[in-house]
């Protein structure tokens, strides 16, 4: 899952981005409202992380050109002002969450995958197909009722086709989910982590489906 | 308490009815004496016709023979009893005598106007002696009549004031309340209000007096709306800079606990001692402040050898990793400051952070003296971003932060400087170097220092 961070204090954004990838999301980090809209016009994110106050401007500003655009991202706000008034107007600006500071990393995680959840239209944490079991609160990858070991990278794909069952995802739109926009993506690296989840989850899990994508398979 | 409209209703009435009063009193007085002349005039008048009708023998009378003649009647019932007139001989016997005059003498005393009693009734008499025909001649007019006269004038006068009075304070009741409507609508404006509403009142009919009120009660709600927005921002500045660094310590440690991986621990232990060495510059800067804050209002006292103590705090401040240096101008060694030093080190302190935080790498913080008109400044200059104008008048206050922002900035530094330096009567200027950077001026006009000292 792709997440956005948008907040002004280093060390704090520096903590949540590397925290977040060690739950398992792939996470970029802006520190600013410009940074914030000129990112969100040209990638697409699962969830967005706003702080309220950034150095040039109101994160409420960043959520409502983003509502403006017709843009459903589900944002959780963060902010140093959590009085029930403040909450309220994040709220009724189109925010989906709201976190007071300071948090706890493993709350913010779990919020963000409601927030993913929620906006697929699931009301399940747990994904499954056939006799595949993934767990994301956990990172956890079962097979058959046995805990399967994957990399990060390796799980992460899989997530992203388990959320879209029966759809073909385009490698770039796969690359997308894996990497921020601040990672350098390895070339064939898709086809690689693919090839390995076939041998370790079966060869017919993953459908390449010629000149557009991949797609999970009828026998897993 | 007293409504106004009442106190004016209450003022109006009684001054309107003292003024009718005493037309009344006026009108009465001048009424009387009026009458008073009048008959006086014809009471004369009438005693010397008949004593010349007597002289000229149209009336004959004989001194001797009592009563020979009853003067001829006038039909006019009314007027008969107004005048009485009686004639006597000398040797006091009544002669003649009109209807209705009593039998008594209505005068025993000179010729003239006197006043005299008979049977209960006041009588008005004016005497006139004929000496050549031994007879006096008495022309009375009765009192009662005479009163009665003025009395209708007066009764005359005061029954349409009865019957207006009332009207009167009716209609002085009606243009009160007009009159007082701009002040209600203002009234009722204001009751309508929520306690949180400070919008200046406008478009409420007004009136040219009340004009000031509304405007020194508007200014009044701006002001108040001004500081209301000061101090909300100051909380949410304060709790952002306060929770901001906690919940990055948290997170960072969180991190450090979860992963597994060397490098990853490491760097979140760097990010730790980070985030608390800011937390810690956050708490100085606190500390500062609040000492600041419990001094007196300094005079100026103190000498501050101003180049001694910026070369000091530039060989400190120096961020060599980043290659920003610090220039101090030569001509700052002889410069002496009448300043309390802690305070000017603590002012020069921020400044000095600020230009080198805020300086590109490589870039260099000039300090050198100026003197603007009046004023002797101290410079302290960098190549920095500057402050955007709009940001200029806010940036001293506490834990504002502008968009050009250091990473370590806590939002205190210039709050911490205005303040260190106002309690010793100096000033701080901000402006923007037209080359780019800002320019940070330790400012005092002699003139200021004149009245400082003193």
């Amino acid at each position: 899952m792709r997440i956005l961070i948008v907040e002004d204090d280093a060390v704090l954004r520096d903590g949540l981005k590397v925290g977040l990838a060690i739950s398992g999301f792939t996470a970029d980090a802006v520190e600013s409202c410009e940074e914030a809209n000129a990112v969100l016009k040209n990638h697409a994110f699962d969830a967005l992380v706003l702080d309220l106050m950034l150095p040039d401007g109101s994160g409420l500003d960043v959520l409502k050109s983003m509502r403006e655009r017709r843009d459903d991202t589900p944002v959780l706000l963060l902010t140093a002002r959590d009085g029930v008034a403040d909450r309220i107007a994040g709220l009724d600006t189109g925010a989906d969450d709201y976190l007071g500071k300071p948090f706890d990393l493993d709350e913010v995680a779990a919020r963000l995958r409601a927030l993913v959840r929620r906006a697929g239209g699931r009301s399940r944490t747990v994904l499954e197909w056939r006799h595949l079991r993934l767990d994301p609160s956990a990172q956890l990858v079962e097979r058959g009722g046995e805990p399967v070991r994957l990399s990060r990278r390796e799980y992460s794909i899989l997530h992203v086709l388990m959320a879209h069952p029966g759809r073909v995802l385009s490698k770039r739109q796969i690359e997308e989910k894996l990497y921020g926009w601040q990672e350098e993506v390895e070339s064939n690296a898709v086809e690689v982590h693919i090839h390995h989840l076939r041998s370790k989850l079966g060869p017919g899990l993953i459908e390449t489906v010629r000149g557009i994508g991949y797609r999970l398979g009828e026998e897993a | 308490m007293p409504s106004i409209s009442t106190r004016l209703f209450l003022i109006l009435v009684m001054t309107t009815g003292l003024v009718w009063l005493s037309a009344v009193v006026w009108i009465f007085l001048s009424t009387r004496a009026e009458v008073e002349r009048v008959l006086d005039a014809r009471l004369m008048e009438a005693g010397r016709m008949v004593s010349s009708l007597i002289v000229s023998q149209d009336i004959k009378v004989d001194a001797d023979q009592p009563l020979g003649a009853e003067l001829p009647a006038r039909p006019n019932l009314s007027y008969e009893r107004q005048l009485s007139c009686q004639i006597w001989s000398l040797q006091g016997v009544l002669i003649g005598r009109s209807g209705g005059a009593p039998d008594q003498e209505l005068a025993e005393h000179a010729d003239g106007f006197s006043q005299t009693m008979i049977n209960g009734e006041s009588w008005r008499v004016y005497a006139i002696t004929n000496a050549d025909l031994g007879v006096r001649v008495l022309i009375g007019d009765n009192l009662t009549i005479r009163d009665g006269l003025v009395n209708d004038v007066i009764r005359g006068l005061l029954l349409p004031v009865l019957l207006i009075l009332p009207a009167l304070a009716g209609l002085i009741w009606l243009s009160v309340r007009r009159g007082l409507a701009p002040l209600n609508n203002i009234a009722r404006d204001l009751e309508g209000r929520r306690a949180s509403d400070l919008s200046p009142i406008k478009g409420v009919e007004t009136a040219k007096e009340i004009v000031p009120v509304l405007d020194s009660l508007n200014g009044l709600f701006a002001r108040v709306t001004r500081l209301r927005e000061r101090e909300r921002n100051f909380i949410a500045f304060a709790a952002h800079e306060l929770r901001t660094p906690l919940a990055g310590l948290k997170t960072q440690a969180q991190v450090a606990l979860a992963s597994d991986e060397r490098a990853i621990r490491d760097q979140a232990l760097r990010q730790i001692m980070v985030g608390v060495d800011r937390t810690g510059r956050l708490v100085r800067q606190l500390l500062d402040m609040s000492a600041i804050e419990a001094r007196e209002p300094a005079e100026r006292r103190g000498a501050v050898k101003a180049g001694t103590v910026l070369s000091s705090l530039a060989r400190e401040l120096a961020d060599p990793a980043r290659k920003v240096t610090i220039e101090i101008a030569p001509g700052l060694d002889a410069l002496e400051l009448e300043i309390e030093p802690e305070l000017f080190t603590l002012a020069a302190r921020n400044l000095m952070e600020n230009a080198v935080n805020h300086s590109p790498e490589g870039g260099v913080v000039r300090c050198h003296m100026a003197v603007e008109g009046e004023e002797q400044c101290i410079v302290i200059e960098d190549d920095g971003p500057g402050i955007a104008a709009d940001e200029l008048p806010k940036v001293t206050e506490r834990f504002f932060r502008g968009r050009n922002k250091a990473p370590i900035g806590s939002g205190l530094g210039l709050a911490i400087v205005e303040l260190a330096l106002g309690r010793s009567g100096w000033r701080l200027r901000l402006q923007n170097r037209v080359a780019g950077g800002l320019s940070a001026i330790i400012a005092y006009a002699p003139a200021s220092r004149a009245a400082g000292a003193s």
